[in-house]
This record gives C-alpha cells, structure tokens and sequence, in this order.
C-alpha cells in the first residue's frame, strides 16, 4: 500500500446463494482522487460499494482503509473512521427541515457520549451546518420541510450529510439518478467543488458517461461482478471491452 | 442537558398547567375530581414513555408490564422492608422497571412494527400468568398498600396529590430535555429513515434501547404511583392485556405533540370513564370506544391537535 493509498480493495468476493456478485475485485484509491464506477445494471458496483462501507459482508477477500483491515466493518464504525457514502435514492429524513437533517448529522459527527444529551440547537453546530449549506448551494432551503424538495436538493442534502464530518474517502452511489438532465451538471460541478476543497478521495457510481467522462480522474468499468478496465476516462471509454459491455455500443 | 429548559415554551406550558390544576383541585373542584386529576396524572406519566416510543414508530402493546412491575415492586419493598416512603416507592417503581426494561431492551431493540408490538404483550402476558398464580404477591387478589408517608410523616390525599404532580413535572422536563438534543432529535430520525442514522455514525438498536429503557422507567413510575395512590395493586388491574390496551389507547387519544399532551389525555380518559360509568354502566366501554373512533376519525393527531388549532400553538412549537 503507497503512501498515497487511502483505500485498498484485494481479492474481493461475494456471492449470493452461488450466485457471484464480486469476482476476485482488486482496486487501490489514493488521496484526492476522483474515480468512477460504471457498469451495466446488476454488473456488481452497488455490491462493490456496499462491501467497502460495511453494508454487505465479503465472502472472501480484504479491505484495506489508511493501512488498516476493515473488512466486514459496520456502517456506523466505517463512519467514524472516514469513510461515508451517500445514496442512490437519497436518504434523508424526510419530516424534518434542511437544517434539522444537517444538525443532527453534524452532532452526530462532532458529539459523543453524553454531550450528545446537550440541546442541539448549538450556536457553533449552526454556524458550520450554515457553511455547508451554503458550500452546497442549498442555504436557502434551510427551513422548508425535505419531502417538499425537489431530487436536486435531497441528493445534495444527502452528499451535505454524508461529508459533514470530514471523511478520507466518499462513495457516491449514482449521484445524479432520479436528478432532471437541467440539474446534473450543476449538481455535481456544486459536489466536485465542495469536495476537492478537502482533498477527500471520491467514488462514485455512475450510468451517465457525460458526467463520468467530465469529472473523473479514472474510470473502473464493472461487468457480470469483475473489474475489466481500470483507466483513465478517455482510454476507458474507447476500451473495446467496456464500449460492448458497459455502453452496449 | 437542561441548559436553559425553563425558557421552553413547551415546559413553561406545563408548569403553569399543573400549578393550574394544584390550585383549583385544592380549593375549587369536589375531592372526587382530584383522584381522577391523580390517577390522570400518575398514568400519564405511562402514556409519555409511550409517546416516546410512538415518535420512532415503535407501539408497545405490553407496556402494562413495566407499570404492573413498578407497583408490585412498591408493593413487595412494603411487604418485606417496610418500605412507605413516597420518594423511595417512586424511586424504587422507576429503578426496578428500568432494570427490566434494560435486560428485555437487548431482545426488543431488534423489532419493529406488528413484532414488536406482539412481543411486548407477550412479556406482558408472561408477568400476567406469574402474578397471577404466585400465592405470596397474593394472586388474582392482589396485595393491598399502606398510605405512603413522607420522611416519616402520614401524607394526606391533598400531599399525595402535590407529590405526584412535583413527580409528573421533573419527568416531563427531563423528556423535553431529551427530546430537544441530538439523541431526542433521533427519536424522530429513526422514524423517517434508520439507514441513514446508521450511516451517520449512531447504532439505531442502542439509541432505540434507550429510548425503550426510559419509556418503561416512566411506566414503572406511574405504576407505582398509581399503587401509592389506589391502596391496591393486582395482575388484572395492573398487569393484564386491557391494562396495555388502555395505555395505547390514552396515547392515540392524547396525540404526540408536546409533552403536556399525555396528561390532558389521561386526565379527559379519566372523566370519560367516570362519567360513562355512571351515566351508562351497561355500555361505557362502548362509549369510550366510541371516543376513541371519533378521535381517529376527525381528529387524527389526538386532543393536542385540536389544542393547538384552538390556540394556534403550532407557530410556537419546539418539541419537534
């Protein structure tokens, strides 16, 4: 593992009832940089994403995180450790308003123990959850009530909720799915930008190759639960593998 | 935790309404009226340890099991220590329901919904059938309690009364306390969506076992107030399914918005019953049902709901 590696995937399996899921996966993300999972539906790179942030359990294989074995960690641990996700429907806490979502995961993020029995209307805790919104363009939405949003604003509160506490690395699980093809350059100029100010490693899931091809550093291109090209964006996308396999050209 | 609660609307509200009541059972309304205000009280305490677990979707049909075992505890700590103190009986009813809640907690935590609603009444059900046929806590008679005393002194009706609603009042600010902070706020997150309390970092099983430990502390208190208060505890009126069935009902019928809501639902239940009773002693179930319907009908959020239209409270609101 180089001093650059945040994230190191080896050997990674899983299978489903005989059914193969995750095929001998071997993927290393350094710092800063921006990746890009694309594949097919069903190729695996939901799997793949739910086996690095603890959701599902490998059957075989390691995950390496800053140097140390997490395999089969728990969501909640793999939290605290830096590394979050945010998700393909976005989820947030619907009855609530944009800054209530915000606060608790930033108390969550910032409090332990019984400091978490503390009011969390903080003066400190809303000056930075002001500053995040802001960051992520969604200031003046702070008060409305989230089931009242649009797609656009749930997945940028939903990316908001998940950084809040610095991560190392952030898995976007296809950031722009259910978003108007208006919204999505904005959206992810808005979440790219955010996210290089912290030098937070970035991987996201993707179907559209406009965005892929735009903000990406690399592309892992998925098919049938095995990697078949880990590239960069425009040698990527000319591979003959992925052109018949990902975009089915 | 309780920085600043006395400037909590929700609080002040409650404060002003139970010094409210002090002072017109005290001088104004007939003594018959002050044991429903009591029993209303002592139950409501019940209903808040079910409003909290209503506000993260969990129902407990059981929960007559935690107010059942706070009275047989004061009950037993009579029997065997002598045990009358009141601050002792409601410390040792919160304590001995809290314990059990914590050790059940650990197999409830894990269920929700229809589960976890018939699992509850399932434990219920068990400390039903030992009570029940245990000759030494009295079976199906029950065991009878001595009026409680204070520091050593015989309390009156009018103190017991003072004591329960003092009781009631540090309860239901420390339930504000809660619910304003960012464990209190999770009661409602873990509603709307549990993976992403996950996600944040907060195991959803812990926080729902605390939430679960403090809505049977607040059971077992009321238990044992309602044992200090009746001068009888048994498994029928203490411990049986209808008992849970009750609780659940005031809880529907108060609404979940503040935390006033379950003692003004418990209080109203009070009446009702009382007046149902004597006014029609063949059919008052059928006319508390008959409320109960009419509440789920027109008013789906409970008597808080129309309490705070008639107000216009809601602008004012910081429970949520």
């Amino acid at each position: 593992m180089s001093n650059d590696t945040v994230l190191k995937a080896s050997d990674l399996n899983k299978s489903f009832s005989g059914i193969i899921a995750a095929k001998d996966i071997n993927v290393s993300i350094n710092q800063g940089e921006i990746v890009g999972i694309i594949g097919a539906n069903g190729a695996g790179k939901t799997v793949f994403v739910n086996m690095i942030t603890g959701y599902l359990k490998p059957t075989s294989g390691k995950i390496e995180f800053l140097g140390e074995d997490i395999t089969g960690i728990e969501p909640r641990n793999a939290t605290h450790i830096g590394l979050c996700r945010s998700f393909q429907i976005s989820q947030v806490f619907m009855t609530m308003s944009v800054k209530q979502n915000l606060m608790i995961a930033m108390s969550l993020s910032k409090k332990n123990g019984k400091a978490l029995l503390d009011p969390i209307a903080d003066d400190e805790i809303s000056k930075e959850c002001d500053k995040i919104l802001e960051l992520y363009k969604i200031l003046d939405q702070s008060n409305n009530i989230v089931s009242t949003l649009s797609q656009g604003i749930r997945k940028l509160l939903d990316i908001a909720m998940a950084v809040v506490g610095n991560p190392k690395v952030i898995l976007l699980d296809e950031p722009t799915s259910g978003v108007s093809v208006e919204e999505k350059f904005g959206i992810m100029d808005i979440v790219i930008a955010a996210l290089k100010q912290t030098e937070t490693s970035v991987l996201f899931v993707e179907h559209d190759m406009e965005i892929v091809e735009r903000y990406v550093d690399r592309v892992i291109a998925f098919y049938q639960g095995e990697i078949i090209c880990d590239a960069p964006p425009k040698e990527a996308l000319s591979d003959k593998k992925v052109i018949e396999y990902v975009l089915g050209h | 935790m309780f920085t600043g609660i006395f400037k909590d609307t929700s609080v002040r509200i409650l404060i002003t309404f139970m010094i409210v009541l002090c002072v017109l059972s005290s001088l104004v309304l007939p003594d018959w009226m002050q044991n429903n205000f009591m029993y209303g009280l002592s139950r409501g305490l019940a209903i808040l340890g079910l409003m909290l677990l209503w506000r993260t979707n969990l129902v407990s049909f059981g929960h007559a099991l935690y107010y059942g075992f706070g009275a047989y505890a004061v009950a037993l700590c009579q029997k065997y220590f002598g045990i009358t103190d009141i601050l002792l009986r409601f410390a040792i009813a919160v304590i001995a329901a809290g314990i059990l809640g914590f050790c059940l907690g650990f197999i409830l935590r894990k269920y929700r919904e229809i589960f976890f609603a018939m699992l509850s009444l399932a434990f219920s059900m068990v400390l039903y059938g030992l009570l029940a046929k245990a000759e030494f806590l009295g079976s199906t008679d029950g065991m009878s309690i001595s009026p409680s005393t204070l520091l050593g002194m015989e309390l009156t009706r009018q103190y017991l009364f003072y004591l329960i609603t003092f009781f009631v009042i540090c309860a239901a600010i420390s339930i504000q306390a809660y619910l304003r902070s960012t464990l209190g706020h999770l009661t409602t997150a873990i509603q709307d969506n549990e993976i992403r309390v996950e996600y944040l970092g907060y195991s959803v099983q812990k926080a729902i076992h605390i939430k679960y430990v403090m809505s049977a502390c607040l059971a077992g208190g009321a238990g044992g107030l309602m044992a200090a208060s009746l001068g009888q505890v048994d498994p029928d009126s203490m411990v049986n399914w209808n008992v849970s069935g009750e609780l659940v009902f005031i809880t529907i019928m108060s609404g979940w918005g503040n935390i006033l809501a379950p003692f003004i639902g418990a209080i109203i239940f009070e009446f009702i019953r009382t007046y149902a009773f004597e006014w029609a002693p063949q059919a008052w179930a059928a006319i508390v049902g008959g409320t109960l319907l009419a509440i789920i009908f027109f008013f789906p959020g409970g008597i808080w709901s129309v309490i705070e239209k008639v107000f216009n409270y809601g602008k004012k609101k910081n429970v949520k």
